[in-house]
């Protein structure tokens, strides 16, 4: 590197956001990934006000295929606009997607962090709690959780969040038994920090990479995770949403293939955008990667 | 007569160990066993000692940075070791430390500035801009230009970067500043630009330095007086002119015969007293002097009972039976 290029290198005082960033825009695949998110994402939004027909609305004959009387992707056994649903769906699969991973991300950082920073006696009661939780059999709990607290999003969400905190638990453990062993931890008690400081402004922060891309790659499976209890029956019976089109619809999958098809094409794409934009995220913010 | 800024009197820090499934019987580890030194004000006491001769722990433990198990460290007036809340924080103004590896002792997600805003932040309750102000201050009396002031810790060479974490112990104005081996991770050239920075701010603040290092060549350079331990033990605490022309310990005069000269007279009337061995095992020590079974003169009393270290003569202490 020559003298001029290291001077300009030095003053340039990029936030370590920005150079994340900087590292996510060279990964084509999880930028192309991140704008069909986005689309998804504008679409869940503003597509109800676009496309104005009631998804619960008997619109036409019931089984009509793709295309017949200007319905783009036909309709289902009860004759409802099959795109209305979908549309109707992205919404309520992207908002437990996001506020499930919400709940489990509250839940799992904060017990990691409190055993990470303390160890002994608390590290062992959580640990003990957090294995609890892993071996419950999630699907079959959530269930239990549900029939007994009734089918409402809410329900749903916190349903979905309780059982898959745990791995955002064992990484925040994990990064915070690593940072708070490391001199500037020290440096930051010696300036005065409170245990309080530490844990969120200077450990946390710190930690946050794995757990950022941890909480991405969850959005997708608890989207994943909705479909599975609506398709089983177990959801909000006030909202459409993708998991449940396919579960209403599976009896007639040899008859009407595409009413099960178009929603599993939506689950599956917008899954696999979520994970791999949960990979550029991984790559990105991965210090081992990146040229320093 | 300068009067003593700090005065440690039988500072034993243990780590407990677990060994076999965990029911066992606890055993302990000490690090720092019941070892005393003072420090004069505007002075520097160096503690030397190779790898897990517990110096770093012991200075660790006079920040109150790691838990002391026994013993009293009187700063002024008061023990350091029994503070806690509000006068913890009083007392953590006037102890300041420096760490040894600049590359981790600096939050990599902070901005230089609120790096060395810190302990102002935490500490004092002085207003915003007299916090800017003497950030500046600080920036250039360690010779940072304050361009630099918003760039984050990887953007600095690692010269530059301990001179950030000078900055930051000097912030709140301490009394007393703990170096623990503050230039053993940089090169040579560098290590002598920030030894002469710790020099000239110990001058222009009067501060005094308790000093960590295993490098004799920086000690001679620093300190007034000198404090060499060995597993956990002072074993010679002495002024800098008496302990470098006669040292009285034989861990010390073998630890002297290895700094290289350059004078070829010189070297060829060193000669290099070679410890073998290794050190004992820490946590079953020996009966005796800890130093024994490396010791090139020990006596069957060496292994019987443990020496005091004793006064032999102004002010130099040496714990062997056979000075």
């Amino acid at each position: 590197m020559s003298k001029m290029e290291s001077e300009q290198e030095f003053e340039k005082a990029r936030s370590p956001f920005a150079e994340a960033w900087g590292m996510f825009r060279r990964n084509h695949t999880a930028v192309g990934a991140l704008g069909v998110l986005l689309l998804i994402l504008l679409g869940a939004i503003f597509g109800p006000f676009l496309y104005g027909v009631d998804p619960f609305e008997m619109v036409w004959a019931p089984f009509s295929p793709p295309g017949e009387e200007g319905f783009m992707l036909g309709t289902d056994y009860l004759g409802r606009d099959l795109l209305a649903m979908i549309i109707s769906g992205a919404r309520v699969s992207l908002l437990i997607g996001l506020s499930a991973a919400l709940v489990s991300i509250l839940i799992g950082v904060t017990v990691g962090a409190l055993a990470g920073f303390y160890r002994g006696w608390v590290e062992e009661v959580l640990m003990r709690v957090t294995e609890f939780f892993q071996v419950l059999p999630t699907l079959l709990f959530s269930m239990v959780l549900v029939a007994l607290f009734g089918a409402s999003l809410p329900m749903i969400t916190f349903a979905i969040g309780v059982v898959s905190w745990t791995a955002v638990a064992r990484i925040t453990r994990s990064e915070f038994l690593r940072i708070r062993e490391l001199e500037y931890v020290m440096a930051a008690r010696a300036s005065g920090g409170s245990n309080k400081t530490l844990m969120f402004t200077v450990i946390l922060p710190n930690a946050l990479p794995p757990i950022i891309v941890q909480s991405a790659l969850m959005v997708g499976s608890a989207i994943l995770f909705e479909a599975g209890l609506s398709f089983l029956g177990l959801t909000d019976p006030n909202v459409v949403s993708w998991g449940q089109i396919i579960g209403s619809n599976r009896q007639y999958i040899l008859d009407a293939g595409y009413t099960v098809t178009f929603p599993g094409i939506a689950i599956f794409v917008t899954v696999l955008a979520i994970s791999l934009v949960g990979d550029g995220l991984n790559d990105a913010l991965n210090p081992k990667l990146r040229q320093r | 007569m300068p009067k003593t800024l700090l005065d440690v009197d039988g500072l034993t820090v243990r780590f407990e160990v677990k060994r076999g499934s965990g029911w066992g019987k606890k055993s302990y580890l000490y690090a720092v066993d019941d070892i005393s030194f003072e420090v004069k004000q505007g002075e520097t006491l160096s503690i030397v000692g190779e790898s897990g001769s517990g110096k770093t722990t012991a200075a660790l433990a006079v920040a109150r940075l790691v838990p002391a198990h026994s013993g009293t460290v009187m700063l002024d007036d008061g023990n350091v070791l029994e503070k806690q809340g509000e006068d913890l924080r009083q007392t953590r103004q006037k102890v300041q430390f420096i760490f040894q590896d600049p590359y981790s002792s600096l939050n990599p997600r902070k901005r230089a500035d609120s790096i060395v805003r810190e302990p102002l932040d935490n500490l004092s309750e002085k207003s915003e801009d007299e916090k800017t102000t003497i950030v500046a201050e600080l920036f250039e009396a360690v010779g940072l230009r304050p361009e630099q002031m918003k760039l984050f810790p990887h953007q600095f060479s690692g010269g530059q970067r301990q001179r950030i974490g000078i900055a930051r112990a000097l912030a709140t104005q301490p009394e007393l500043i703990i170096c623990d081996e503050p230039v053993s991770a940089l090169d040579v050239a560098v290590q002598a630009q920030i030894l002469n920075l710790l020099r000239k701010l110990q001058r222009e603040y009067n501060l005094t330095y308790l000093f960590i290092s295993h490098d004799l060549g920086v000690v001679q350079h620093m300190s007034d007086a000198i404090a060499v331990m060995y597993m956990g033990k002072i074993v010679e605490h002495a002024d800098r002119i008496s302990l470098f022309t006669s040292p009285r310990h034989p861990y010390t005069q073998a630890l002297l015969s290895a700094v290289p000269t350059v004078d070829r007279t010189q070297r060829a009337k060193q000669k290099r007293i070679l410890i073998p061995g290794d050190p004992p095992d820490p946590i079953n020590l020996p009966k005796g002097c800890r130093f024994a079974n490396r010791c090139p003169i020990a006596e069957a009393q060496c292994s019987q009972t443990e020496p005091e270290l004793k006064d032999v003569g102004q002010g130099h202490k040496v714990a062997c039976h056979l000075v």
